[in-house]
């Protein structure tokens, strides 16, 4: 975090510092020693040994010899675990040679109270870090389940699980083939186009539309302002599968079933609340005299707009937009029943994928949508920080 | 010899169709309906690969919506707009489709090939020929399929029905399909009902409860599957270690994907699938699809589409022609659901009772599963 | 000086009255920003707004009883619901069912009806099939006294009365309509047949029925009246009529072509079999007889019923009002708890696990929890069928968290947790993929509540706990209850999570109203139950926008 420390960094006494660091070996013990057969022995042997390295760390070397302490240490858990574990071994023995490297150095010497006030007492310090990492484990479950994604679709087999030769890091585990068959595959490539075909088309419309719209209802007298507005945000309140049953049926009466337009004009409805919110939102902050000093210089209205009032709420109608994109991309219900084998897009064969037959090539698609996302997450993230640059909201 | 005799007649057959109505009249694209996996990729391999070879040009789009056809064509029908050119769906739903006037009647004998020998497409079909809507491909059946590896040690392997129910002797999960048609029978019988008394005893309230009873001996233990391509799946992950699934996926898990898994055909239940031709066509297409319908089910063809996936070819003319396996190069014959040492003790459920009683027993399933 | 001392009203430059004026700038305001509204609205209106009207209006509508059998709801208006329907009843019945058998929709009624009573689908498919057969033996009859009747260009000058003879216009509307009705379509055009208005007198029944007929051909099979042999219907339509004794008389003094041939068949009339249709339809099933299924279709016969919101919440139409289904066919309601209970399960498990995260990023320096935020926002970025794929990897007996669980040998391998495919599977990925809508708006509270009011409330004496009960609390409740409706609002409309990893014990209403549209084809139940689901949705959207108000939905 800062540079700066709040509290005085102070060594621990070893009757404090060697039982929580056995503590914690205690506690990594139990899971490898279950994993070996006996728990109990795992968290005798865990808080011995590391109570030991603890002290010949702390007591013996000292802090003059931290660096080449702690890469001693890393060297150490990582042959002990490539003895027991092989390769898969030798990497979980570097993570926990480098945790605990830091650990005993962290508890030892005090650090921990670094950052934090003086007058805190210890259970106040124990509540904080244990706050942390409960912050830190659901974080892990935030972020775990797309990370696993990555991994398995470089499986050689064609499963949903993790072969021991993956688990081993053995080359021949790992493969492209699932990329190489979603870039080969002509339903997937069709799956793509269409994707790619209908996603710019429904944001183009929910964008000029919703653009427009957003402008008209920040405007300071509008009639049934608060009415007008809940049924533009329904499209994402109302559940899909009612959305979806009822497209199924109006579009079919009216002959919009089955076709491209049908499935474009449906998800376009759908991006407009998303557009509707981030411009309204960009618009909060606008100053109005700006739209008044442009007329009284003569400029037109729409000379205005563009000159003026577009280039403030570009950045919102880009992130807008990025939604509206999204939306039509990721959406599966509404083109399940709106649309027909033509419009197949990627979620669609994913869906039908997942449900029936099971290939890894899905997860494949999903890593490359992953990338995807985190592409468009850090463009919407820099226009965030630009518009509020612009609007003066944010220093620099 | 024979072989490239009858293919040489078929093409004849085809050049004489083309010359009938003539190409230009025909459209150059269809979207075919079908039901995805192995059973699709047969059906291209067998029907339509070599039609897109004889007729360059023509686009084919494949649907796998099967499993909604009867939906999606009505609210296609409603609109007007029917996207779909043929539609590969089971027997008792071609029946829904030709009773609310949305596939349309064939003159069987008109629209379809003979057989090589020169009998009539109907006496070749036979009894199949359940409705007038409908040219039937193949005679598949719902049967079961276990983990031979998980088999408990010193069990002989499950060979009779009542074993998915016996937990005590085969413990593990069960995938069944989410919907009453054959658990219900198979229950019944599992609980000493006699096969002839199988639906009058389910047209009974007592005899429901009986059937749902004995399925809930087994149903904390069961995975229900709606997709036909679910039960290999959990067989292949060890999800689950027997399950019911049409025979035809369990043969392609079984010798394709060289899994451990085993067939039991005890009770397998028979069922027939086959195309129909969504009525109100517009001419051009209709000839189009004509032109493919008598090409992907003449008797090559269909006895073609048997080396690709374990299905008994609906034609009687068909069965001497199949042969092996296309790239394993196994027979085919043994793993047909019709073949003598598979077919001992065989359900054959009714169609007619079914489409009675289906809405009010699925309801009362559906509660049950709820429950 | 004098300006101060003007008593009129207030001027603007032009010389109107200011108040004037400002009242025209403000309407020209309010219409200015109604035209920018207005595209959208009318395009959110069309393709979105339309389309759930017209499902709800589908949840009541029930106009295929009386489209398929007009002449027999008619008929069955006086029917005392005791025993069997007068013979009247089942005559109009055959006619219908003619008409309806012949454009192949008598079969829809008969699913319809099914919905309500088991066995009625197949009496009206078995009968749909025996209705030619029926009329067969009485045209045979006839024809074997004069051939003369087998021929459609006699009986086309015999019903429209010959060249130049008055025609019925209303009998011929009244019949087209009938067939719009049946089809649901519009037929315009003429038809190039008119019955005679003189026949229709004495021969009303066959005149119906081979306008119908008429009809048929000309819009359905796109034939020429004239050419065709009349169906099967008319020949017991007309030896009926014959049978009435005003006939003969009103025969007596008819001219108009094939007068003759009627007189010399009515002469032989008592020789022919007699009409006794009843009997033909019982004779195909003999369930035109049960009581409960005539109930039933006169029960289901108004156009608009209530039937299916009845059905959708476990109640049903019998002879004695509303009551309850039997034990063993409710399901909506415990479909509809189940949703309910799931749905809040998920929102309070969003809340704990939302609520210190977003504490934390509110706490931590700015640079810190921008990355902490993108953390949060990768998740809601990511397409909802990757992590609902993730979580299947995750959650399955052979998946990542049950090997995990396995190498650390806290479960024995034979005994691997299931955690998919029931509400376990649900609950975990749906608090999942629901997080991120409950942290957002937590975070922006947050982010306003002071830390300084917590260490003020340290300072004068409250432990940690009392401090964030009493005075950090209070103030962060609005983000809670911003995103917990946001999330229990989202969560009870999932479809494709409970789908994929809710086997039959996790899934939500919604995946009810997906089988009802697409598999059972119960539209009108599916259309019921996505009303009721639209609606408890709406009570809560209003309350997100009494409290929160829509405005103040923030997106990352």
């Amino acid at each position: 975090m800062s540079g700066f420390t709040l509290t005085p960094v102070e060594t621990k006494p070893l009757s404090f510092a060697l039982p929580v660091i056995g503590a914690a070996g205690a506690f990594v013990g139990l899971f490898v020693g279950t994993a070996h057969g006996s728990g109990l022995m795992g968290v005798v042997i865990g808080a011995i040994a590391l109570m030991a390295l603890g002290f010949v760390a702390l007591k013996v070397f000292g802090l003059g010899m931290e660096k080449t302490t702690r890469k001693a240490m890393i060297a150490l858990f990582v042959v002990i675990g490539w003895l027991v574990a092989g390769l898969p071994g030798l990497v979980l023995g570097g993570l926990f040679g480098w945790f605990f490297s830091w650990f005993i150095f962290w508890i030892g010497e005090g650090r921990y109270r670094a950052n934090l006030a003086p007058y805190l007492t210890s259970g106040q310090v124990l509540w904080h870090y244990t706050f942390r990492v409960i912050c830190g484990a659901i974080f892990i479950f935030l972020i775990t389940p797309i990370l696993v994604v990555i991994p398995l679709s470089f499986n050689a087999q064609n499963f949903f699980t993790f072969t021991p030769e993956m688990l081993r890091f053995d080359p021949a585990g790992y493969s492209l083939k699932h990329y190489q068959d979603f870039f080969t595959s002509s339903g997937w490539q069709q799956a793509l186009r269409n994707s790619l075909s209908i996603a710019p088309m429904a944001t183009i419309l929910s964008v000029g539309f919703g653009t427009l719209a957003a402008i008209g209802l920040s405007q300071p007298h509008v009639p049934f302002r608060r009415a007008i507005m809940a049924i533009l945000i329904s499209p994402m309140i109302v559940p899909l599968i009612i959305s979806a049953a009822g497209m199924y049926f109006f579009y079919s009466r009216v002959g919009l079933q089955g076709t491209y337009m049908g499935v474009v004009l449906a998800h376009a409805a759908l991006g407009i609340p998303f557009v509707i919110i981030t411009v309204t939102a960009t618009l909060v902050g606008f100053d109005r005299s700006l739209t008044r000093a442009a007329a009284n210089m003569g400029a037109d209205p729409l000379t205005t707009f563009f000159r003026v009032q577009m280039p403030l709420i570009l950045p919102g109608v880009i992130s807008g937009g990025l939604f509206a994109f999204i939306t039509s991309f990721d959406e599966v219900v509404v083109v399940l029943f709106v649309g027909s084998a033509n419009q197949q897009t990627l979620p669609w064969r994913m869906f039908t994928g997942l449900r029936e037959q099971i290939s890894p090539t899905i997860l494949a698609v999903a890593t490359i949508l992953v990338v995807i996302s985190i592409c468009l997450l850090t463009t919407l993230e820099y226009l965030r920080r630009r518009s509020e640059r612009l609007r003066g909201l944010s220093p620099g | 010899m024979k072989l490239t005799k009858t293919l040489l007649a078929t093409t004849a057959l085809t050049v004489a169709a083309g010359t009938a109505v003539t190409a230009q009249d025909m459209a150059d694209s269809m979207t075919l309906v079908s039901w995805g996996g192995a059973y699709q990729a047969s059906q291209v391999k067998a029907y339509a690969e070599p039609y897109l070879a004889a007729n360059p040009g023509v686009t084919i789009t494949w649907d796998e919506s099967s499993a909604e056809a009867v939906a999606k064509l009505r609210a296609m029908n409603e609109a007007g707009n029917v996207t779909w050119d043929l539609v590969d769906a089971v027997a008792s739903d071609s029946m829904r489709l030709c009773d609310e006037g949305l596939a349309m009647e064939l003159d069987h004998d008109e629209v379809l090939a003979a057989a090589p020998d020169g009998t009539s497409a109907s006496d070749d079909f036979g009894d199949l020929l359940v409705s007038d809507c409908f040219v039937p491909q193949i005679v598949y059946s719902t049967t079961f399929g276990y983990r031979t590896d998980l088999l408990p040690e010193g069990v002989e392997p499950p060979s009779s029905i009542c074993d998915v129910f016996d937990l005590a002797k085969y413990p593990g999960k069960r995938a069944l399909q989410k919907r009453p048609i054959d658990n219900l029978e198979w229950a019944l019988y599992c609980d000493g009902v006699a096969k002839d008394d199988i639906y009058p005893t389910l047209g009974t309230d007592a005899g429901v409860n009986q059937a749902l009873a004995k399925l809930g001996t087994i149903k904390d233990q069961v995975v229900w599957w709606s997709a036909g391509a679910e039960t290999p799946q959990l067989l292949a992950d060890g999800e689950v270690f027997m399950g019911s699934t049409y025979n035809g996926r369990l043969f392609s898990a079984i010798a394709e994907q060289n899994q451990p898994i085993a067939m039991m055909w005890d009770m397998q239940s028979f069922d027939l699938d086959g195309w129909i031709v969504p009525a109100g066509l517009p001419a051009d297409r209709k000839a189009r699809v004509m032109d493919f319908l008598k090409f992907a089910t003449d008797t090559q063809r269909l006895a073609d589409q048997a080396a690709y996936i374990s299905y008994g070819p609906a034609r009687d003319s068909s069965a001497s022609l199949v042969g092996k396996h296309a790239d394993l190069g196994i027979d085919m014959a043994p793993h047909m659901p019709t073949d003598p040492a598979n077919a001992g003790n065989v359900h054959i459920y009714d169609y007619e009772w079914w489409a009675d009683n289906r809405d009010d027993l699925n309801a009362k399933f559906q509660a049950w599963l709820a429950q | 000086m004098s300006d101060t001392t003007h008593t009129g009203p207030v001027l603007a430059a032009d010389g109107t009255p200011l108040k004037r004026s400002l009242r025209r700038a403000l309407r020209a305001q309010k219409l200015r920003a109604l035209a920018l509204i207005a595209p959208l609205l009318i395009f959110v209106l069309l393709t979105f707004i339309a389309p759930i009207a017209d499902m709800l209006f589908r949840s009541v509508e029930n106009q295929i009883v009386g489209r398929t059998l007009p002449m027999t709801v008619e008929e069955l208006r006086d029917w005392d619901g005791e025993g069997t329907p007068a013979d009247s009843v089942y005559r109009a019945l055959y006619f219908d069912l003619f008409l309806a058998a012949e454009g192949k929709e008598h079969t829809k009624l008969g699913s319809r009806l099914n919905y309500e009573e088991s066995g009625i689908s197949s009496m009206f498919r078995t009968t749909g099939r025996d209705v030619d057969n029926i009329g067969k033996v009485y045209q045979k009859a006839i024809e074997k006294v004069n051939p003369a009747f087998g021929e459609g260009a006699f009986w086309y000058d015999m019903m429209s009365g010959g060249q130049g003879a008055e025609g019925n216009e209303t009998l011929l509307s009244n019949q087209i309509g009938r067939l719009e009705g049946l089809e649901s379509k519009t037929f315009k055009g003429d038809i190039g047949f008119v019955p005679g208005a003189e026949i229709y007198k004495i021969l009303p029944n066959a005149t119906r029925a081979y306008t119908a007929f008429a009809a048929f051909t000309v819009f359905m099979d796109e034939d020429v009246v004239a050419e065709e042999d009349p169906w099967e219907a008319v020949y017991p339509a007309l030896l009926l009529d014959l049978r009435e004794p005003a006939t003969m008389a009103a025969l007596a003094g008819y001219q108009g072509p094939g007068a003759q041939e009627l007189r010399d068949l009515a002469a032989q009339a008592d020789t022919l079999p007699p009409v006794d249709l009843k009997a033909a339809l019982v004779e195909s099933n003999e369930d035109w007889l049960r009581t409960e299924y005539w109930e039933v279709i006169k029960t289901y016969s108004p156009p608009y019923t209530t039937g299916y919101f009845l059905n959708a919440i476990d109640m049903e139409k019998t002879t004695d009002g509303i009551a309850l289904r039997a034990d063993d066919e409710r399901i909506y309601g415990i479909l509809f708890k189940r949703t309910m209970f799931m749905s809040m399960v998920i929102t309070f498990s969003c809340i704990a696990l939302g609520y210190p995260v977003a504490w934390i990023m509110s706490n931590l320096p700015a640079r810190s929890a921008n990355l902490l935020m993108i953390l949060v926002l990768l998740p809601f970025w990511t397409s909802l069928l990757v992590r609902t794929s993730a979580w299947k990897i995750m959650l399955q007996q052979q998946g990542v968290i049950n090997d995990v669980l396995v190498w650390l040998g806290l479960v024995a391998d034979e005994s691997r947790l299931v955690m998919i495919n029931n509400q376990f599977g649900t609950i975990v990925a749906m608090t999942h993929i629901l997080l991120p809508f409950m942290i957002l708006p937590m975070y922006s509270v947050m982010q306003t509540i002071p830390q300084t009011y917590l260490r003020a409330a340290k300072s004068l004496g409250a432990n940690n706990w009392t401090a964030f009960w009493r005075v950090y609390f209070p103030q962060s409740v609005p983000g809670i209850g911003a995103g917990s409706i946001l999330v229990f609002i989202l969560a009870i409309g999932y479809y494709i999570t409970p789908e994929i990893v809710g086997g039959t014990t996790g899934t939500f209403i919604s995946n009810r109203i997906a089988y009802h549209i697409s598999t059972s084809l119960n539209w009108g139940l599916g259309a019921a139950l996505g009303s009721i689901l639209l609606a408890v949705v709406m009570v809560l959207y209003y309350a997100y926008d009494k409290i929160v108000g829509i405005d103040n939905v923030k997106l990352g």
